[in-house]
């Protein structure tokens, strides 16, 4: 039964790893870029709903919700200033910009924040310890739960918003050919920074619950970054379901491999991300980036 | 060695060598030697100040012979360089000289991103990026799971503690220098060799140079087994220099940031802006490193900086101002004379290097 509670657990991990995944899809999606800063800024979005939180007192769940307005125009001005002038210079120039913009994040929040590790958890009350307790080893976490349905409306919303909308079109329309897409009255620009704005966001909702659910300190991102990546990879690219399925994925192998040995939960996910990579799953995975 | 052909009916010819790279090869030999015979007249913190500097310019070579000739940004070559050293403290436990066993661990290093490459070759772009990350990470977790090299706490390198440290700061700068020479002529050899220039062409654009027929995915290979054996002789000798490492800062990304500090600045495709850069950062770690935070936020926004505005670094400066390649890596057309110059009107002039 522990064995199902650790799958179940890994389940619900999944949940807020497929939040961290989505928004990095969706810039890979739009504009053929892996922002490397994409973890980091989910952190700033952790540290300001920390921010709201601790100075005012309310819930992070609100806080969150005042948060993510500025996060977004955050995330529309990194994409007219920094990341619109690095697409123009070749394939190299972004992740070489992003990364070290996630090297100057990690390190302002450093010195604007200490390197102590924060949680939400005290703040977001009982939501954060309360369980079902369903038999005497097997309980599902209250908020782990809340995490994989924010995830599913998350990732739905945004399947509604490319597949329903006319805004939706345009960013399609702009990822398959954005010259194409010019042509016929599209701005390529103008939609890259709301697709930008969107994964900020996305990751600002991922951050918070990973700060809620358990701790960060300013060089949080990396990993984060690094699990939903290999959660897009596993999940295989350009399907957000698909992205759901491999966070979970992910969560289920850190989930098991912990049980085993706490030591094991990062290394087992490392695993089964390189297992997927060597698959021929994982060459088509390779020979879609080709294209 | 002057190495002309003809080159078309215009009289046109190809040149390898100027003046001033040939003046500058002979400057770099008498350099090494010069740098050869350093510890016999420089005092022991110095010598040590100057192993920490080669081992920055075999990491700068080493990253700029992949993204910058490979077009492959790595974010995990931190990973061999944790190789290195712990595969020296491997082998030390086993009985192996301390010297031998960092060479033989560079090799091990080199051999090993055989399979790796496997995994991470076939991924581009930012996919690779975050690839070679994964790997290094995954390295970190099973070097540190393992209680015989420290487990998480860190490790010794007791063995080098027989000779004096005047003697082992001697030693580790010689072997460093013998590293350091060793990947930077590799990688020049290989960039003046035909391959070359099909490096730079997949650089440019590797579906381009694949259609023309550049076999990509070998000379990839090669500069990935070459860097994981520079990084790997690198973290050997840093093991070496501080003789006490820790898989969560041996492993950590922020080798990848100083790498892609001295590269951008100093200039990426270039063979000579990598070392221009490596001895920048030497000059501001020396300066600012006690500065923590402020430092690395100074670090990554100069590489933000350069890689926005001046993507191919410093030294792109002084090669298209001055028009001078101190290092014989490139090609130039040699317009014709005078007479002959209406015969061909509007050749294109030296192609980049």
């Amino acid at each position: 039964m522990t064995w199902v509670n650790a799958l179940v657990q890994g389940v619900l991990l999944g949940g807020v790893y497929a939040l961290f995944a989505c928004g990095l899809s969706l810039m890979f999606g739009v504009m053929r870029i892996i922002n490397l800063a994409h973890g980091d800024i989910a952190v700033i979005g952790a540290y300001l709903v920390w921010e709201v939180t601790t100075r005012t007192g309310i819930s992070p769940f609100l806080a969150l919700v005042a948060v993510l307005p500025v996060m977004l125009a955050l995330g529309y001005v990194l994409q007219r200033t920094l990341l619109d002038r690095s697409l123009r210079g070749g394939p190299l120039v972004p992740l070489l910009t992003t990364f070290g913009l996630a090297i100057v994040i990690q390190n302002v929040l450093l010195q604007v924040f200490s390197p102590d590790v924060h949680s939400l958890g005290p703040q977001a009350g009982w939501i954060s310890t309360a369980s079902w307790r369903l038999t005497d080893q097997l309980s599902v976490p209250v908020l782990g739960v809340v995490a994989l349905v924010v995830a599913v409306a998350v990732l739905g919303g945004l399947q509604v918003l490319l597949h329903r909308t006319a805004f939706g079109r345009e960013m399609r329309a702009t990822a398959q050919d954005p010259d194409t897409a010019a042509l016929v009255g599209i701005d390529a620009r103008a939609v890259y920074a709301r697709a930008t704005a969107l994964a900020v966001g996305t990751a600002t909702v991922a951050g918070t619950f990973l700060a809620i659910r358990s701790t960060f300190e300013p060089s949080s991102g990396s990993t984060q970054l690094i699990f939903a990546f290999e959660a897009v990879v596993i999940g295989g690219l350009g399907s957000l379901w698909g992205t759901l399925g491999g966070g979970i994925v992910l969560g289920v192998a850190q989930a098991i491999g912990s049980h085993i040995d706490p030591q094991y939960a990062f290394l087992a996910g490392h695993l089964v991300f390189l297992a997927v990579l060597l698959s021929p799953r994982g060459r088509a995975i390779a020979g879609a980036v080709t294209r | 060695m002057t190495g002309t052909a003809p080159a078309g009916g215009a009289g046109l010819q190809v040149r390898r060598w100027t003046a001033a790279s040939r003046i500058s090869t002979a400057v770099v030999a008498v350099g090494i030697a010069a740098l050869a015979v350093v510890p016999f007249t420089l005092n022991d913190n110095a010598v040590q100040q100057l192993t920490s500097l080669l081992t920055f310019v075999i990491l700068a070579g080493m990253w700029n012979a992949l993204a910058g000739y490979g077009g492959m940004v790595s974010v995990g070559q931190q990973g061999f360089i944790g190789l290195g050293a712990y595969g020296t403290i491997l082998l030390t436990q086993r009985g192996v000289p301390p010297y031998l066993a960092m060479a033989l661990a560079a090799v091990g290093a080199g051999i090993l991103a055989l399979p790796i490459s496997v995994l991470v070759l076939r991924l581009r772009g930012g996919q690779f990026a975050i690839g070679t990350w994964v790997v290094a990470a995954a390295l970190g977790l099973l070097v540190a799971l393992d209680s015989n090299l420290g487990g998480g706490t860190g490790v010794s390198l007791t063995t080098l503690n027989v000779y004096d440290q005047s003697n082992r700061g001697a030693y580790t700068y010689w072997v460093t220098l013998g590293f350091t020479v060793a990947v930077l002529v590799s990688s020049l050899l290989l960039l003046r060799s035909r391959h070359g220039a099909a490096l730079q062409a997949i650089r440019d654009d590797e579906e381009a140079a694949a259609a023309v027929g550049v076999r990509v995915l070998p000379l990839k290979l090669a500069l990935f087994v070459l860097a994981a054996f520079g990084c790997a002789a690198a973290g050997a000798m840093i093991l070496a220099n501080t003789l006490f490492i820790q898989p969560q800062s041996i492993f950590g990304v922020q080798w990848t940031a100083y790498m892609i500090f001295m590269v951008l600045v100093g200039g990426l495709g270039t063979f000579e802006g990598p070392i221009v850069g490596a001895l920048i950062f030497f000059g501001i770690q020396y300066e600012f490193a006690d500065s923590g935070a402020w430092y690395l936020i100074g670090l990554g926004a100069t590489a933000v900086f350069f890689a926005l505005v001046l993507p191919r670094g410093l030294w792109s400066l002084v090669e298209e101002r001055l028009a001078v390649q101190l290092l014989p890596v490139g090609y130039r057309l040699v317009r014709p004379t005078v007479t002959q110059r209406g015969a061909a009107p509007g050749d294109p002039q030296s192609p980049d290097g």
